[in-house]
């Protein structure tokens, strides 16, 4: 019974951890960003959706809705106010652009942190149940939401994965990561594909950061550790790897998981980082990459 | 330490850098009799227990100074956000005794934090008061040093004494109206539930409940999923809580996980009404303990403030609200009785409180008690009482001779016997 309690938990919070990757993998992969505010878009999204639910008593959805647009909102302010300044100054050079990208998102990151804190306060917050009840799948009590949140995770990486792979745009995106200079010489404006992609991965995160407020509640103090966690997937996976994050979400959710149910809640995270430091050590492209 | 000899010239100018310094370090601050009685507040202010020690102190000054004031002195509020920082908060300790000059400070409800100040407080000679902090240890403290800690009290119910209050309610509400037998206590890994968890574990056998397990969980803790799952596997009747700094998460999710046994107990973010919003409504059917409920008026002060605090601030004062407001002004008659603000005068003062306030009659254990100004705990003086959360509502349910309600529960709990 516990097995298949830990399979069915481990599978929810692994497509979850999936979808939350995917976007920080993408526009690493696109644009060679590490956004270090992911965490705090994904609180954005979940908090946001929370407060227009319970203020204008929209309903879960409406409520949903407007959290994932807040997400794509602050998606595109990273983009335009922190990341687009620091890449394109040329008082900053060129070798140390990476790094200042990275304190300016860590930053960010921060600052949106602490509005979240001072707006809302640092409790947690729900997001109202898109689907409230629950099931029994196989004898295991099953909140409904929690199928919800493996589904609509799956859903979207589907899409995701019609998108980049079926459409023209898509292919744009997969040039784009593959070698920017060619497309730059094939007439593609490549400020025009990073736009594209971060209002994509401001999607990604957002819906991640709705149905993470839902199924397990979420507050400004998690920014920290969700941003941690979307890093360990994709450096497990191998950066700028879809695949290799959707691979590292499940080994990261499945360990959690069984950790949680068969040592101890209280150290949950810990043998994810062991073994964060054993691929670092003997594999650091990690398992996907492509170096 | 090793000891430098100055030359002669600059032995001199030194010698009159310090002279020129020395009054200024050494001279006491000396109050004008208009000049304001400062309280410093130090508390978190993001969280929503913390939000509620500075909004409820404030309305207790202005209270305070409408009615003309101390002695004719004014009593200000000054604040300080700790961030739940010990160390900010010994920031702010130290800028409130040697900057701002306050008199008193109202500090934190988090024990960690409460601990860390409780040496300041002796070194600077400051007398402080925490409205919400529990564990035992603030007064043990005090009880072992008296001399040099003698600053610090404890306005709150120590830790012991809330585990016992819940066994005393679980006793009538729990053992005789819903025949429970056994029980899993779950508290946070935290300082003040070492004496809490402790006395759990000696008074729930007394009252006939078995504890079948004893978890305490990590404060970082999000996903409460294995821990109920473990609890329901153990077919407890009742889930004993001791939560405070998680509160949220783990009944949003023993709701939306329809976690058949009910959860009795200390849970400190439910005892303010946004905690209604922040779950969604899953907290319906908690029952928490406290010592002040918007329901019921244990003191004739109890309502006039809970709507004052609502008017003024639009949500429930959570229960650090109700400790913090009647602090200063049991503080402001302590400073009155003296006819000073000296600390030590202060503090002998305030040992004498008897200030009848918002959750009943505050008076301070002596240096015989193990718990040295420590609150006094009993029905004369200050009890508790258990709130179930109804419809949305804050119902008293126990003790029975004031309650408001019959307990109930969601439908997807299941009591003993059915």
């Amino acid at each position: 019974m516990q097995i298949l309690q830990i399979l069915i938990d481990g599978f929810a919070i692994s497509s979850l951890y999936g979808l939350g990757a995917i976007g920080f993998t993408l526009i690493f992969g696109v644009s060679g960003v590490l956004n270090l505010s992911h965490g705090a878009i994904m609180v954005t999204a979940a908090v946001i959706a929370w407060a227009v639910a319970d203020s204008f008593h929209t309903g879960p959805y409406l409520g949903a809705l407007i959290g994932v647009a807040a997400a794509v909102a602050t998606a595109f302010a990273t983009y335009l106010l922190v990341v687009r300044p620091i890449q394109t100054s040329p008082r900053i050079p060129r070798e140390e652009k990476e790094i200042f990208v990275l304190t300016g998102t860590l930053l960010w990151g921060i600052m949106l942190q602490e509005a979240i804190a001072y707006l809302f306060t640092s409790n947690p917050k729900t997001v109202l149940p898109l689907i409230p009840g629950v099931i029994q799948i196989l004898g295991v009590r099953t909140p409904l939401q929690e199928v919800l949140t493996a589904v609509l995770s799956w859903a979207v990486i589907g899409l995701l994965w019609v998108l980049v792979n079926r459409t023209r745009r898509g292919k744009v995106l997969l040039a784009a990561s593959i070698n920017p200079r060619g497309l730059t010489l094939l007439g593609f404006e490549l400020s025009e594909i990073y736009l594209f992609v971060w209002g994509l991965y401001g999607l990604l995160a957002g819906i991640a950061g709705v149905l993470l407020g839902a199924f397990l509640g979420v507050s400004s103090d998690n920014v920290g550790t969700l941003t941690a966690s979307a890093f360990s997937i994709v450096v497990l996976g191998g950066l700028g790897s879809v695949s290799g994050s959707l691979i590292g979400a499940y080994v990261v959710g499945y360990l959690e998981t069984v950790t949680a149910y068969v040592v101890s809640p209280s150290i949950r995270t810990i043998p994810v980082l062991l073994l964060l430091v054993l691929v670092v050590y003997l594999r650091p492209q990690g398992l996907l990459g492509r170096r | 330490m090793s000891i430098v000899p100055i030359p002669g010239k600059q032995a001199g100018l030194l010698a009159l850098a310090v002279a020129a310094a020395v009054p200024f370090a050494t001279l006491p601050h000396t109050a004008h009799a208009a000049d304001p009685i400062k309280i410093g507040v130090i508390a978190e202010v993001s969280s929503i227990s913390g939000a509620a020690i500075p909004q409820a102190a404030k309305l207790a000054a202005d209270e305070i100074n409408a009615a003309g004031g101390v002695n004719g002195r004014k009593i200000e509020i000054v604040e300080y956000d700790d961030h739940n920082s010990a160390a900010d908060a010994v920031r702010a300790f130290q800028r409130a005794a040697s900057q701002d000059h306050v008199s008193a400070v109202i500090a934190s409800y988090v024990s960690e934090v409460v601990l860390a100040l409780e040496p300041w407080s002796g070194r600077l000679k400051l007398p402080m008061i925490t409205p919400g902090a529990a564990s035992d240890v603030i007064s043990h403290r005090v009880h072992d040093d008296y001399d040099h800690l003698k600053y610090t009290f404890h306005g709150y119910l120590a830790s012991t004494f809330l585990a016992d209050s819940v066994c005393d309610g679980l006793k009538d509400i729990g053992v005789k109206d819903l025949h429970m037998k056994s029980a899993v206590v779950m508290s946070e890994d935290a300082a003040w539930t070492l004496p809490l968890d402790t006395e759990y574990l000696k008074c729930l056998p007394k009252i006939g409940i078995k504890v079948l397990d004893h978890i305490r969980l990590s404060p970082d803790t999000t996903d409460f999923t294995p821990i109920f799952n473990k609890i329901e596997g153990e077919k407890p009747d009742v889930i004993v809580t001791g939560i405070s700094h998680v509160g949220v998460q783990p009944t949003v999710q023993w709701h939306d996980q329809q976690v058949p046994i009910p959860m009795i107990g200390i849970s400190s973010q439910a005892t303010t009404s946004t905690f209604y919003k922040d779950t969604n409504g899953a907290t319906e059917g908690v029952i928490y303990q406290t010592v002040s409920a918007p329901d019921v008026a244990v003191t004739p002060k109890m309502i006039p403030f809970t709507d004052a605090f609502v008017k003024k601030y639009g949500v429930t004062p959570a229960y650090c609200g109700y400790t913090a407001y009647d602090e200063v002004y049991f503080i402001a008659d302590a400073i009155k009785r003296a006819n000073s603000t000296d600390a030590d005068k202060l503090v002998a003062s305030l040992e004498k409180t008897s200030w009848l306030g918002t959750i009943g009659k505050y008076e301070f254990y002596g240096r015989d008690s193990e718990f040295t100004h420590a609150m006094k705990v009993s029905p004369e003086f200050v009890s508790g009482l258990l709130v179930q959360w109804q419809n949305g509502k804050q119902v008293t349910v126990w003790p029975t001779s004031i309650a408001n309600g019959k307990i109930k529960f969601p439908a997807f709990i299941k009591l003993p016997g059915t």
